[in-house]
């Protein structure tokens, strides 16, 4: 089995995937990828399964050594990555070698990077999923955020599939800016407020706060007026929720969020605009405005599209060998080739 | 309870089922009818459920299936949830050890209500409380029924970290950690079972529509099971519940 040793953990490097789902009635967070478009390009990047376990890099990346020649891709916040010191790019394969050390520096261009190998990571399921929940130290390397010295094993896979090397077409490529529109389907509790109160909501622009991780974003901004307080009876928390404490500014809550709470909740983030949310930093602005159900739906499916289309292009290009041919990579003025050596009969 | 139920968008995966707007009994009733109901005969589509006092929060795929689809399906199933009969409801026994390291704030529940300790003692483990939802930790259970002679404010300043199995009292609620974790609840004993653990399946102990006694041990009891507790032989006492005894 190759592994990954960890030379630097980097400032907050968990293991994602799509999360825990069905014990969210047992009090148990569903956790994932925060910005799990990106998670999903990375995994697809290297021929995984879209929801594959990756690494969830957070503001500044770790350094890792590599045991073995495998694929690994980066997506999400854009960063400087360097491979044996030689730049290297986000968003497309990487061919790794036995020794290799890849850099990740800090991010430029949003919040969080993932990355995929080839094969995923050999870890425990826990509850469905291998997810890191950092609150209740359960998921990915024993709970825990990864350390110096940590060995990450990765899974084998089926050598006789000679893989291309793939590269995401420019127009997939999210672009993370500091200051977003999000969309959001108002309540379940729109009604607990004035419309004075959802007024201000939905005309001003609201601050990321320091208090921000991946269980939920605290906000600065006008504050929000309530009908007649903030406090519901205890119920069910959607990914993306807006909860509106009765200081008036809104909460929203995320990957890590516990799965009920007391809170009105003003609004729902939509699915598809979680991941450009999940990019942003303390400091950074956010609007919103509504959409109609079916609306986020169209989105929901056009993201689905999207993602199945670009796996379905790899794969067909993706060319299967006999089990007697062998792969070299060779390089040759800075580029590396990859070529099949096959007895001809 | 409302005469129908009210469906809500909780965003684009969720449809909040509000069944009425207070805590009630009837109310949770209603909600393990449904949640039964669902779980029975399920439609494509279905995520998972999340119960809680007077509501349901469903997550739904939107590739396999609408808003409105969904809202049809639980109208059609809450029509006919009054002629469900629901197996009867367990009742999950945790033997409890009182005051002293194991519940340090068992003599100020004491005093703060005018009663000695065994008084608090009796009055807790008399009790049958009903698990209501689970939530705010894994496997931590929001419990009703609990005596208000008992009930006593939260600490002013929360403990750093409380050790799993304590059995505190906040307001007039009563309640278990599952894990340690900090918190401010009046610490009046512990139980040697396990709530929580994630390697253990099922990993949370408790479901909500069970009811929980706390049944008072001594230490030389509490130290047996917790053995048996490591040792994985422990079997958690279970009997059924009828109404009214």
């Amino acid at each position: 089995m190759s592994h990954m040793k960890i030379i630097e953990p980097g400032l907050l490097t968990t293991f994602q995937d799509d999360g825990r789902k069905g014990y969210q009635q047992y009090g148990v967070p569903v956790a994932g990828a925060m910005d799990s478009f990106a998670m999903q390009l990375a995994n697809i990047l290297v021929g995984n399964h879209r929801n594959d376990v990756v690494l969830e890099i957070t503001m500044k990346g770790p350094s890792i050594e590599f045991t073995a020649k495998t694929y690994i891709a980066l997506t999400g916040g854009k960063c400087p990555v360097t491979l044996d010191g030689n730049s290297v790019n986000m968003y497309e394969t990487v061919c790794v070698h036995k020794g290799s050390i890849l850099k990740i520096g800090q991010v430029y261009e949003g919040f969080r990077v993932y990355l995929a190998v080839r094969g995923s990571f050999d870890l425990p399921k826990i509850m469905g999923s291998a997810s890191t929940y950092l609150r209740g130290r359960i998921g990915g390397l024993e709970g825990d955020k990864l350390r110096v010295g940590a060995v990450l094993s990765i899974k084998e896979i089926s050598k006789n599939r000679y893989f291309n090397l793939r590269k995401m077409p420019e127009e997939v490529i999210p672009v993370y800016d500091d200051s977003i529109d999000v969309k959001v389907i108002l309540g379940p509790e729109d009604d607990s407020f004035t419309p004075e109160g959802m007024k201000t909501f939905l005309g001003n622009e609201y601050i990321l706060t320091h208090q921000c991780d991946r269980m939920g974003y605290r906000l600065e901004g006008a504050k929000i007026e309530h009908r007649e307080g903030a406090d519901i009876i205890s119920s069910g928390i959607s990914l993306g929720a807006i909860q509106v404490p009765s200081h008036g500014e809104p909460i929203i809550m995320m990957a890590d969020r516990q799965p009920t709470g007391g809170y009105a909740k003003i609004a729902n983030v939509i699915s598809c605009d979680i991941s450009r949310l999940a990019q942003l930093k303390p400091g950074d602005k956010v609007r919103f405005s509504a959409v109609r159900i079916d609306e986020a739906h169209q989105m929901i499916k056009a993201q689905e599209q999207t993602l199945t289309d670009l796996a379905a292009y790899y794969e067909k290009n993706e060319i299967v060998v006999s089990e007697r041919a062998r792969i070299f990579s060779i390089r040759v003025k800075e580029k590396q080739y990859e070529v099949v050596v096959e007895e001809i009969k | 309870m409302y005469p129908k139920c009210k469906y809500a968008l909780s965003g684009d995966r969720g449809v909040l089922i509000e069944v009425g707007n207070t805590i009630s009994e009837a109310i949770h009733y209603k909600i393990r009818g449904l949640v039964y109901s669902i779980e029975q005969c399920p439609c494509n589509g279905i995520v998972e459920l999340i119960p809680a006092y007077n509501s349901i929060l469903l997550i739904y795929d939107p590739l396999l299936i609408t808003y409105e689809k969904m809202v049809a399906y639980l109208k059609a199933i809450e029509s006919s949830v009054h002629e469900i009969e629901l197996p009867p409801s367990e009742i999950v026994h945790m033997p409890t050890l009182y005051g002293g390291e194991y519940g340090e704030d068992i003599g100020y529940v004491a005093s703060y209500n005018n009663l000695t300790v065994e008084e608090v003692v009796q009055i807790h483990s008399n009790g049958l409380y009903l698990i209501y939802m689970l939530g705010f930790t894994p496997g931590f259970p929001y419990l009703g029924g609990m005596s208000d002679a008992i009930s006593t404010p939260r600490l002013s300043a929360p403990r750093e970290k409380i050790t799993k199995g304590s059995v505190g009292i906040a307001g007039n609620q009563t309640g278990i950690y599952p894990i340690d974790s900090p918190g401010g609840w009046q610490l009046i004993g512990r139980t040697p079972i396990v709530l929580f653990d994630p390697n253990r399946e099922p990993a949370v102990l408790l479901r909500s529509g069970q009811y929980i006694s706390f049944d008072p041990i001594e230490k030389d009891e509490y130290d047996e099971i917790s053995r048996a507790v490591s040792a994985g032989t422990y079997q958690v006492k279970k009997t059924i519940y009828v109404k009214g005894k």
